[in-house]
């Protein structure tokens, strides 16, 4: 190892002149076409950009608008500068791969610190607002005021003539603001500037849309809102529930009881009623808290995470046997039309799994499905929602939906092995059994085991064959949460999270975050274990 | 030892005589030597093949249930193909287009990407390059679905500012999917372009080649193959991805096969099975026949990453 610094090839350690003279070469080698590609391209960005810059600012949100002017900057930064030449061929992919694989998996981990769920899916201001709304009741005497609709931008707004003459214009969460200029038709506002009025047909056209719109008559949501049944009149409607902002506590006017604010992220009563929906808070350890220590929830994730391991495990070595055992049995040269059969024993790995899970489904049915009907002449074998027989039915779907694989893997790995080590054996006298055990096996494993460890890791969170086979099903009703017999963790999170009337985002990035760290266990110790494999090479 | 070598001795003549060529060899022989392989091949073979009859047969079976589907092939007619595509609900040929199209999309973007990071990291040196490389296996580790909660909540917060990009948006999805470009591909490419040995570099650029131009004309098409299998494997990957797309896309319209025939069956699980087939079969064609051509490619392609 004695080179010189004028012959290293490692452009690291390019000298200044070496330098400038690839930057020539490049720049003169580059040609206007690829000039114009990059120009476009950059143009379209910045333009996409800009635009969204726009809209961030209309909408306040300061921090997005900040890293989209942040990673602009950059991305023009890298494609104008010379040099750089990593970061031009990087930089797509990374942006990407950070917003939606790092960034999403670190949110994930913040949610799992709130209550973020059905319920708590907003902030408190929402949250009062949308008790306030809900809660509305029409005042008795209420006096008519007269409406016209108006729209402006596909935003529909009230234009009020109150009874004692004066016009305001109002919408959606924008309380009436009195205007001067409205054209008036026997004492009703009718049109104002700007705004187009709607009339009968469109008022029919968006009806629901119409009776869905409160607007509040002064800033304080207490003072109560218009709504219109009709598009043609409105009537002041007011809350039964008293939102007193000072002291932070909503009050029921009817039953007089107070709900106040405890930091559980809802209202809520002395008696423990809360008022829905709350708002998201962050609750601390809270969610894993309940995983661990509530016995509901305790128990279906020791036992799905048990069967989650054991799923992937047996998945994993029943279709390397099959595979392997087809792969040395078709492995002979004196047989004939190998080819025929292996092409027709590809086909279950061609064919797209998750209709293969949903045709099994049916084949296993109950009632009506060929297995019980046609093979079993009539027998009622409950094969996806026994809890035995439903993760036996899984095992074997998954068996033959992966064999064909670990087939072709196998063939390929077996072939590989040179012809001279089983002759050397044999010469030395081994019998086929020890040939096959001794000296073929170690080698297959060494150049398999990643493709095994790889499929561990498919099979670990095989979320189609689980959900489309039996939905996780037969469900374990002692749970807590939403899970069943078959359910592997992720299926649970995607059931606690997505599935049902009652969604805890907050419990299901939780799991998340758990499965996150077994999952970087078994990264730790695959890779220990593929090297001290490849050391036996 | 002895005794080994004796017996050995006859395998080695029953081989010399293959080589030879002796058709007629007495059937008990035959079937120690290849039968029970044939034996052993007819029954994996049905194994392998029966589901794919079966739904095959379903759809050819008109208004057939799930009952009906088991009398196989006692009808032969297409109706149900038809039928299938005159379903106001359930928009199937909005599916179909919808998966080829975000299927497409994304395994080009994909293949891309990817092709770009690869050919950084294999013909470039650059600080962080061995810490980039260590980092996308890890991440390879972690799939995206992980963070299914994350994702649904982080469009459905773009979709407050900007509803062509978030919650029930096709780009929305396709820019999820391009997130897990870099992860799952680029080592087995970084495999690949590792192969093509950097004197075809050097040479270009003697000859006065800059590299955009290297790349694009030169080592895009030298690495070519491992294009196509990971572009096939992530067109079949998205085909059939589920988890996210049934979270993002909403509207029965913009939904893809996986969400939309799984809905199906859901609700309607025994009552239209012969339709359902049909869709399925529909369904497995391109994907079968992309997987049947390609199949050499896509083993070599598979094992590229390990078996050295």
């Amino acid at each position: 190892m004695t080179t010189t610094p004028e012959t290293d090839p490692g452009p690291i350690r390019q000298s200044a002149r070496a330098k400038r003279a690839t930057r020539i070469a490049d720049a003169a080698a580059g040609g206007w076409k690829i000039v114009a590609v990059k120009i476009l391209g950059l143009g379209v960005v910045d333009a996409i950009a800009i635009y969204a810059l726009f809209v961030l600012v209309r909408s306040e949100s300061w921090l997005v608008a900040g890293l989209v002017v942040a990673v602009t900057l950059l991305v023009n930064w890298i494609y104008f500068s010379r040099g750089k030449l990593p970061a031009k061929y990087l930089a797509p992919g990374l942006i990407f791969l950070a917003i939606f694989q790092i960034f999403v998996l670190l949110y994930s981990g913040y949610i799992a610190f709130t209550n973020y769920g059905t319920g708590h899916n907003s902030t408190k201001a929402d949250a009062v607002n949308s008790l306030l709304l809900s809660s509305q009741n029409r005042v008795a005497d209420s006096p008519n005021y007269r409406l016209t609709v108006l729209e402006q931008l596909g935003e529909i707004s009230f234009l009020v003539t109150e009874p004692d003459g004066s016009v305001s214009i109002g919408g959606n969460e924008r309380p009436l603001k009195e205007v001067q200029n409205a054209q008036l038709e026997g004492g009703v506002a009718v049109g104002l500037d700007g705004y187009t009025s709607l009339g009968f047909q469109d008022i029919l056209g968006k009806q629901t849309e119409i009776a869905a719109i409160s607007v509040p008559l002064t800033d304080d949501p207490n003072d109560g809102m218009l709504r219109t049944p009709d598009g043609s009149s409105a009537f002041l409607y007011t809350s039964s529930l008293d939102y007193d902002e000072a002291a932070g506590t909503m009050r029921d006017k009817n039953s007089g009881i107070t709900y106040s604010d405890i930091g559980t992220g809802a209202f809520t009563s002395d008696a423990g009623q809360e008022l829905l929906p709350g708002w998201k808070i962050e609750v601390g350890l809270d969610n894993f808290v309940r995983a661990f220590s509530e016995d509901s929830i305790r128990g279906p994730l020791i036992s799905v995470t048990v069967w989650t391991f054991a799923f992937a495990f047996l998945s994993v070595f029943t279709t390397f046997a099959l595979g392997l055992f087809l792969a040395i049995v078709f492995n002979d040269k004196r047989m004939k039309s190998r080819k025929y059969y292996r092409i027709i024993m590809i086909l279950p790995y061609a064919f797209p799994g998750f209709l293969s899970a949903l045709v099994w489904a049916g084949m296993m049915n109950q009632e009506f499905g060929f297995i019980n009907v046609v093979l079993l002449g009539g027998a009622e074998v409950p094969w996806l929602t026994n809890e035995w027989l439903a993760k036996g039915s899984i095992l074997f779907v998954n068996l033959w939906l992966g064999f064909p694989y670990m087939f072709l893997v196998t063939t390929g790995a077996l072939q590989a092995i040179p012809e001279e080590l089983t002759e050397a054996a044999t010469v030395d006298g081994a019998k086929p059994w020890a040939i096959f055990r001794f000296v073929k096996l170690p080698l297959l494993l060494v150049s398999v085991a990643p493709l095994l460890i790889s499929s561990f890791a498919f099979n670990f969170n095989n979320f189609n064959l689980i959900y489309m086979l039996t939905n996780g099903g037969p469900r374990d009703v002692s749970a807590g949460v939403n899970v069943g017999a078959t359910d592997i963790l992720i299926s649970m999170v995607y059931k606690v999270a997505f599935v049902g009337a009652n969604r805890d985002y907050g419990l299901a990035s939780a799991f998340a975050i758990i499965i996150f760290i077994l999952v970087a266990g078994i990264a730790i110790i695959s890779f220990r274990r593929t090297k001290s494999l490849e050391e036996l090479n | 030892m002895a005794a080994t070598t004796q017996k050995q001795n006859p395998d080695a003549a029953v081989r010399s005589d293959v080589v030879v060529g002796h058709p007629k060899r007495p059937f008990k022989r035959y079937f120690r030597e290849t039968g029970w392989r044939h034996l052993i091949g007819i029954v994996m073979s049905i194994f392998a093949a029966f589901p794919l009859l079966y739904v095959f047969s379903a759809s050819l079976n008109p208004g057939g249930t799930l009952v009906t589907a088991n009398s196989l092939f006692s009808n032969f007619s297409f109706e149900s193909y038809v039928d299938l595509f005159n379903r106001p609900q359930q928009p199937y040929a909005a599916w179909f287009g919808n998966t080829l199209l975000i299927g497409g999309i994304s395994s080009l973007g994909t293949v891309f990407l990817g092709a770009l990071a690869a050919y950084a990291f294999s013909r470039m040196r650059f600080i962080g390059r061995r810490v980039g490389l260590l980092t996308l296996l890890l991440v390879q580790m972690f799939p995206q679905l992980l963070a299914v909660v994350a994702i649904f909540l982080l469009l459905s917060g773009i979709s407050e500012i900007f509803p062509a990009i978030g919650l029930n948006s096709q780009i929305g999805l396709i820019m999820v999917y391009l997130g897990g470009a870099l992860g799952v591909n680029t080592y087995l490419m970084y495999g690949f372009f590792n192969t093509v040995p950097s004197s075809i570099d050097e040479a270009a650029k003697i000859d006065g080649a800059g590299h955009a131009r290297i790349f694009f004309t030169i080592i895009l098409r030298l690495v070519a193959p491992i294009l196509a299998v990971v572009g096939l494997l992530s067109f079949v990957g998205t085909t059939s991805e589920f988890v996210i797309a049934s979270i993002v896309l909403i509207d029965p319209d913009k939904q893809t096969l996986a969400v939309g025939l799984y809905q199906f069956v859901s609700q309607e699980f025994s009552r239209n099975w012969s339709i359902f087939a049909a869709g399925a079969v529909l369904a497995a064609i391109p994907v079968m026949t992309l997987f049947l051509f390609l199949q050499k490619y896509i083993v070599g392609g598979l094992t590229a990453g390990s078996v050295k």
